[in-house]
């Protein structure tokens, strides 16, 4: 745990070599480094509440990385602040080097309510993002159907949102995220109010969709299995305030299962770890439920 | 059709129990016509234009009265919903000033701008701008903040947010202020013709009671009756209906 600043510190190293082109820099620089990352915010009572305490982690292009944690550890705040839909209180959030400074179109969220908006149809939807970007209809059109099929969603283009079932609405705000060509997806338990079989499927369909794009991948989930099953790491988020407890790296071959029985044990390993932050979490809201 | 038949029957023998309780002469035809002379008072007042003349004549009044609160009413709206000092201050003021009928802003509007059609105007814009300035608040209010998030996050920013996203966002809660507006206007429009020579159906209405032509009196109500009805349940439902199929909103029956 210590030593996750000298790690910082030996990246930022990393750059500024990169910058003045001496030979480390072959190394490839993170897509996404957060320093020191942290959000107070306002709770009901007006105290002043610790959401995420200094955050450090990187995460290389490419890379599946799947956070876990008990839920109010901050993770999905994490995901916002990334995004820049929130302002952190302290630190930043590097993006190839740059400060994340507002909402980019190269970072995309995908919402566990998917946020898809129900007076637009499905391909509507989706050319959204490119839509704001100014891209001419018939590239858009184009574009879209090419996502859609990815998705297996494309006998679906004239349907409403409220015509799919919960898989699918997932399936078109994947399809929605990606067709702004972002480097990064910020996905916030996506797959959390699926049934079991749906979320299969789309696990399934997302580790091919990853494999294909390439897309850099921030993946938040409080199951521990699920992040096991996708992510190149798992990084262990403490219960309030959220801080990396600890790292994982997943050397699992893919294309991997849930029932795999090395997915199984590995995840078993980290939900020990984790036991103890989900145990403060359930302290803290029967405490609450008493003060009520 | 069932549906169909039913009604059918039921306004039937509504129309059957008014025929007998004139019938019956309990009270002089003065005071309850039979249905027979009503409907003469309807076809006199058609053949001699009196009635569509106060048809125009009220519709012009509702264009101009409702058009210019639709406009102030989200204006009004968006405005309150841009600033929290105007929600705190002039938000406040609006709920309350919405609690008074608006027959109430009569004798204020005769004085502003004497037995005109202005004071009548008045009247509309007072009874239904608030309806619509409220509904809108309403709407920025409750609508999901996921909408005005995933808009942002797919860039969307400034009037492209307000333009795609929070609009259609909130388009439920604008419909609704819509037709409560017209319900208002529709409302306050009577009052304000009531008072004032405006060749209107509110001065025919009260012309039959000058008159004491209880058949004219009840042929124009039914007539504002009905009037209300066809904008109200063909226009406003119809719009209603198609945006719910879209959300998927849709009545449970």
């Amino acid at each position: 745990m210590s030593a996750t600043p000298n790690l910082v510190e030996e990246v930022l190293k990393q750059e500024q070599d990169h910058a003045s082109g001496s030979p480390r820099a072959t190394l490839p620089a993170p897509k996404l480094c957060l320093q020191d990352l942290s959000l107070h915010y306002r709770a009901a009572d007006r105290s002043k509440l610790l959401a995420l305490d200094k955050i450090n982690l990187q995460v290389s292009a490419g890379e599946f990385l799947c956070i876990v944690g008990p839920s109010g550890c901050g993770k999905s705040t994490l995901l916002y602040l990334i995004a820049g839909l929130h302002e952190p209180s302290s630190g930043k959030v590097l993006m190839d080097g740059k400060v994340v400074e507002r909402t980019g179109t190269d970072r995309i969220m995908i919402f566990q309510e998917h946020g898809l908006f129900p007076w637009l149809t499905v391909e509507e939807n989706v050319e959204f993002g490119m839509k704001m970007k100014g891209i001419k209809k018939a590239e858009r059109r184009e574009q879209t159907h090419e996502y859609l099929k990815m998705v297996h969603l494309q006998k679906f283009q004239k349907s409403y949102i409220h015509q799919l079932s919960g898989g699918m609405r997932q399936r078109v705000a994947i399809a929605r995220a990606l067709a702004t060509e972002p480097d990064v997806l910020l996905m916030d338990e996506p797959f959390a109010a699926l049934d079991a079989q749906t979320r299969d499927l789309l696990h399934d369909e997302l580790e091919r969709i990853w494999a294909k794009t390439g897309r850099t991948i921030v993946f938040v989930t409080h199951n521990v299995r699920e992040a096991v099953r996708l992510g190149d790491r798992v990084a262990v988020f403490t219960f309030r305030p959220g801080r990396v407890k600890r790292e994982y790296k997943i050397d699992l071959p893919r294309p991997r299962h849930l029932e795999d029985a090395a997915v199984a044990g590995t995840a078993r390993e980290i939900l020990n770890d984790l036991r103890e932050e989900i145990d403060k979490s359930l302290a803290a809201e029967y405490e609450s439920g008493v003060q009520r | 059709m069932k549906r169909a038949a039913r009604q059918f029957a039921f306004y039937a023998l509504l129309l059957g129990a008014w025929w007998l309780i004139a019938r019956l002469h309990i009270w002089p035809p003065y005071i309850v016509p039979p249905p027979v002379d009503v409907y003469n008072a309807l076809k006199d007042g058609f053949e001699d234009h009196s009635l569509l003349i106060a048809i125009g004549v009220s519709s012009r009044h509702m264009l101009l009265g409702y058009g210019i609160s639709v406009i102030l009413g989200m204006f009004l709206g968006i405005s309150l919903a841009a600033s929290q000092y105007l929600e705190e201050t002039v938000g406040g003021l609006l709920v309350s000033l919405q609690s008074m009928p608006s027959i109430c802003w009569l004798p204020l509007a005769v004085l502003w701008f004497g037995l005109s059609e202005n004071a009548i105007l008045f009247v509309i814009v007072m009874g239904s701008t608030l309806s619509v300035t409220i509904s809108m608040e309403t709407g920025r209010k409750q609508m999901p903040k996921i909408y005005s998030m995933a808009g942002r996050n797919l860039g969307a920013r400034k009037w492209n947010l307000f333009y795609y996203v929070l609009l259609p966002a909130s388009m439920p809660y604008i419909i609704t202020g819509l037709k409560q507006g017209w319900a208002f206007a529709w409302r306050s429009l009577f009052a304000g013709e009531m008072l004032s020579l405006s060749l209107g159906l509110g001065q025919r209405l009260n012309a039959g009671r000058d008159n004491n032509d209880m058949p004219q009196v009840i042929a124009v109500m039914i007539l504002i009756v009905a009037i209300g009805y066809i904008v109200d349940g063909w226009f406003f439902r119809s719009v209603e209906r198609r945006l719910h199929h879209k959300w998927g909103l849709l009545p449970s029956t």
